[in-house]
């Protein structure tokens, strides 16, 4: 029996408890006698969610538990000291009996794993088949034990709201435990990596050069981890050059959208200018890549400026045009939300278009058009695709925008492509780098969305 | 100049007898928004030395004549007006009339106080600094101070002019949202129910101020307050439907309406 034929066999369970449970909802809800507390549909939805609800959870845990108990009960018919004794080999011995066991595969690397896969398979019914019982004897003992709760008296209505609501706290709980994962996976990474490397010289060392010796006598560089070049590429790009780019001409057309364009021409230009946002940004890529990249080497040429082609600047010119719908939309969201109240007073001044825009406008929305900016400085700088395309590799410590320089994203791109073992300090730099990027965007999102906020306050 | 000052029409506004030249005047004003007509045939002299009031049910044009007078239905992508409003005999409608200057002679206080997110100093400068009326900081001062003064806030606010204008209660708002439309030295003042969003004794407050204002700026203000009107202006326009019932001296509006509308509505039969 599949896990989905179970899930089925349980909702039925439920559908009887909510039919059987709004008959006798409905046999004392006869009028004449005392009205009940709750209306028939509560008292059902009650017995349903107490024959589902519990039983699905019991499932979820247990199939997340029995995994590593299949794997012990596996391993326990063999002497442990036939096993290969690194945790590792070890767990590939198991995945290949697993395929085995499935079918995945026919003949196995390690002969060990023929050997295991009956266990595996023996294993894994006797867990299953225990597992759904469990799973239905609880649906059978809540449904049953909410069915003769059931009373006039009884407070349904309220139980169902509560049950309710806690299935939308625990929707809205995995969101913020699956971020908390993510956190605390990277951390662990982290912390390996910096009990090799020290963070002091990661964070402020000038030399980027993450190539290490595999074997003994390979020559090679020893490794350097200084990941400056890299925060301040990073920088370069995503937070001066694209913001040189997407500040002005995203406030400029967010002003313009707002205060002097048409309706008519208003409803065509604003959706267009979201479609930037869709852009897949590996297109973008291309085209700094392909397009404008080549065109600044060109002119750099032209001029004499010495220049590579995966220059800074590509990528941040790219970069900028990508966040201008950012900053556009969120600039004609704060200026949209000035009261007409303001605009008014100021044009009864005899103050012209510009100079209410400019003095009255302007500053009321520019808390908000900071949180816009601020959001999207945190998306530029976690912007991969564009600047591995465009940006390039070497990790110059250059404020020349012709330059090639290297940032975060494009290194832990390099730092986690091809075979990789995770032992190696080259490899968890890229979770290093990760965890730095994580907590700068972090910040940044806490304070721009705390930014907005106070300035929606001042009019709400 | 002086030749225009004379109504260009005869069946003009029936202005009570021996007035002297209108500050303002309206001939035939119709506005339409897109298709709707919000005023009909309006025509209205308005004098210096006298407060204007404008009184009728919600939604009689009131408000939206008074908008005409300083052109803030420019604003207003659909609207259109006819007709012809002048203002020291010169057209505002014509096009060599600069809408910038007209609005800094015609001030405006709206119905919710609107101070600028600024501190109460920079909101009185606002419209000297857009205008370029003062030469340096001292005079700005003095600018600033006399229009705090005038509005009767000067003594409320002198040491926290760095405050935020936003921070006053609403009376003190309105009242320097009048600072403000003072410290331009327009002509007229419009005012659109400036008390509505106030209580009573903020309220008293204003009135009081606009006996202080009368006779140095023409006023005009819209008030669904009857009892207002009667307290604060020495004329009274009854609109009804979009267009003028009957248009003359308060006292007589009030103790003996010619028009049955007129009685109906002061006696609160309706609106």
């Amino acid at each position: 029996m599949s896990g989905f034929t179970i899930i089925l066999l349980i909702l039925g369970l439920g559908l009887i408890a909510w039919l059987s449970a709004r008959a006798k909802a409905m046999a004392f809800a006869t009028p004449g006698i005392a009205r009940p507390h709750s209306r028939p549909n509560y008292h059902a939805w009650y017995v349903a969610l107490a024959a589902i609800v519990p039983a699905l959870l019991f499932l979820t845990v247990w199939s997340i538990v029995s995994t590593s108990l299949i794997d012990q009960s596996m391993l326990a018919g063999i002497d442990p000291a036939n096993l290969p004794a690194d945790p590792a080999a070890r767990g590939n011995l198991l995945a290949e009996a697993r395929a085995l066991a499935n079918g995945e595969i026919a003949n196995p690397f390690n002969a060990q794993a023929r050997d295991l896969a009956p266990a595996y398979e023996s294993a894994r019914g006797f867990y299953a088949w225990t597992g759904f019982g469990i799973a239905l004897l609880i649906a059978f003992a809540a449904g049953g034990w909410a069915y003769t709760r059931l009373s006039p008296s009884f407070r349904a209505r309220t139980r169902v709201e509560r049950i309710v609501m806690g299935l939308l706290l625990a929707a809205s709980l995995v969101a913020i435990l699956t971020t908390l994962g993510i956190v605390a996976s990277v951390l662990f990474e982290s912390i390996r990596f910096f009990s090799m490397v020290s963070p002091v010289e990661f964070l402020t060392g000038l030399n980027w050069s993450p190539q290490i010796a595999i074997r003994a006598d390979q020559a090679g560089s020893s490794g350097a981890f200084g990941a400056v070049p890299l925060f301040w590429g990073t920088i370069f790009i995503g937070a001066i050059i694209a913001m040189i780019v997407a500040i002005p001409l995203g406030l400029m057309s967010a002003i313009y959208l707002t205060q002097y364009a048409r309706p008519g021409f208003r409803k065509w230009v604003k959706p267009i200018l979201e479609i930037l946002a869709g852009v897949p940004t590996v297109v973008y890529g291309y085209f700094a890549a392909l397009t404008v990249a080549p065109a600044i080497r060109d002119f750099a040429m032209m001029t004499g400026i010495p220049s590579s082609t995966e220059s800074a600047l590509a990528a941040g010119l790219v970069m900028g045009i990508m966040i201008i719908p950012f900053v556009s939309s969120m600039a004609d969201d704060s200026l949209s939300a000035v009261p007409q109240a303001m605009r008014d007073g100021s044009l009864a001044m005899g103050a012209t278009r510009s100079e209410t825009i400019k003095k009255v406008l302007v500053p009321a929305a520019l808390p908000g058009v900071i949180g816009g900016v601020m959001l999207a400085v945190s998306r530029a700088i976690g912007e991969t695709m564009i600047v591995v395309m465009a940006a390039g590799l070497a990790a110059n410590l250059t404020a020349n925008p012709f330059e090639s320089v290297t940032t975060v994203t494009t290194q832990i791109v390099q730092l986690l492509t091809g075979d990789q073992e995770f032992d190696s300090p080259k490899t968890l730099a890229a979770f290093a780098l990760g965890l730095v990027l994580f907590l700068v965007t972090l910040a940044l999102n806490i304070i721009a969305l705390r930014v907005v906020k106070k300035y929606r306050e001042a009019y709400d | 100049m002086t030749d225009l000052m004379t109504p260009p029409e005869a069946e003009a506004a029936p202005a009570p007898a021996a007035a002297p030249a209108p500050k303002m005047t309206a001939r035939g004003v119709n506005v339409f928004y897109g298709n709707k007509q919000a005023i009909d045939n309006v025509s209205i002299d308005v004098f210096r030395e006298d407060v204007t009031a404008f009184i009728g049910p919600s939604g009689c044009g009131k408000s939206t004549f008074l908008r005409t007078l300083n052109r803030m239905n420019d604003t207003v992508a659909t609207a259109r007006v006819e007709g012809d409003i002048r203002l020291d005999g010169e057209d505002i409608y014509d096009r060599s009339m600069d809408v910038v200057q007209l609005r800094a002679r015609v001030g405006m206080v709206f119905q919710k106080p609107n101070p600028f997110p600024k501190s109460i100093f920079e909101n009185v400068a606002y419209g000297p600094r857009i205008h370029g009326l003062a030469e340096n900081k001292a005079e700005m001062d003095t600018i600033v101070e006399r229009s705090l003064k005038r509005a009767g806030l000067w003594d409320e606010v002198k040491d926290r002019l760095t405050d935020s204008g936003t921070a006053l209660s609403g009376g003190q708002q309105q009242r320097l949202c009048i600072a403000r439309a003072i410290a331009v030295d327009p002509e007229v003042i419009l005012m659109d129910e400036p008390c509505s969003a106030l209580d009573p004794i903020a309220t008293a407050k204003i009135e009081e101020l606009i006996h202080e204002l009368r006779g140095r700026y023409a006023i005009v203000i819209v008030t669904h307050n009857m009892q207002q009107a009667a307290r604060v202006s020495q004329r009274t326009a009854f609109f009804h439907l979009g267009s003028i019932v009957e248009y003359g001296d308060t006292s007589g509006i009030f103790t003996n309406p010619r028009e049955t509308r007129t009685k109906d509505y002061i006696t609160g039969r309706y609106g």
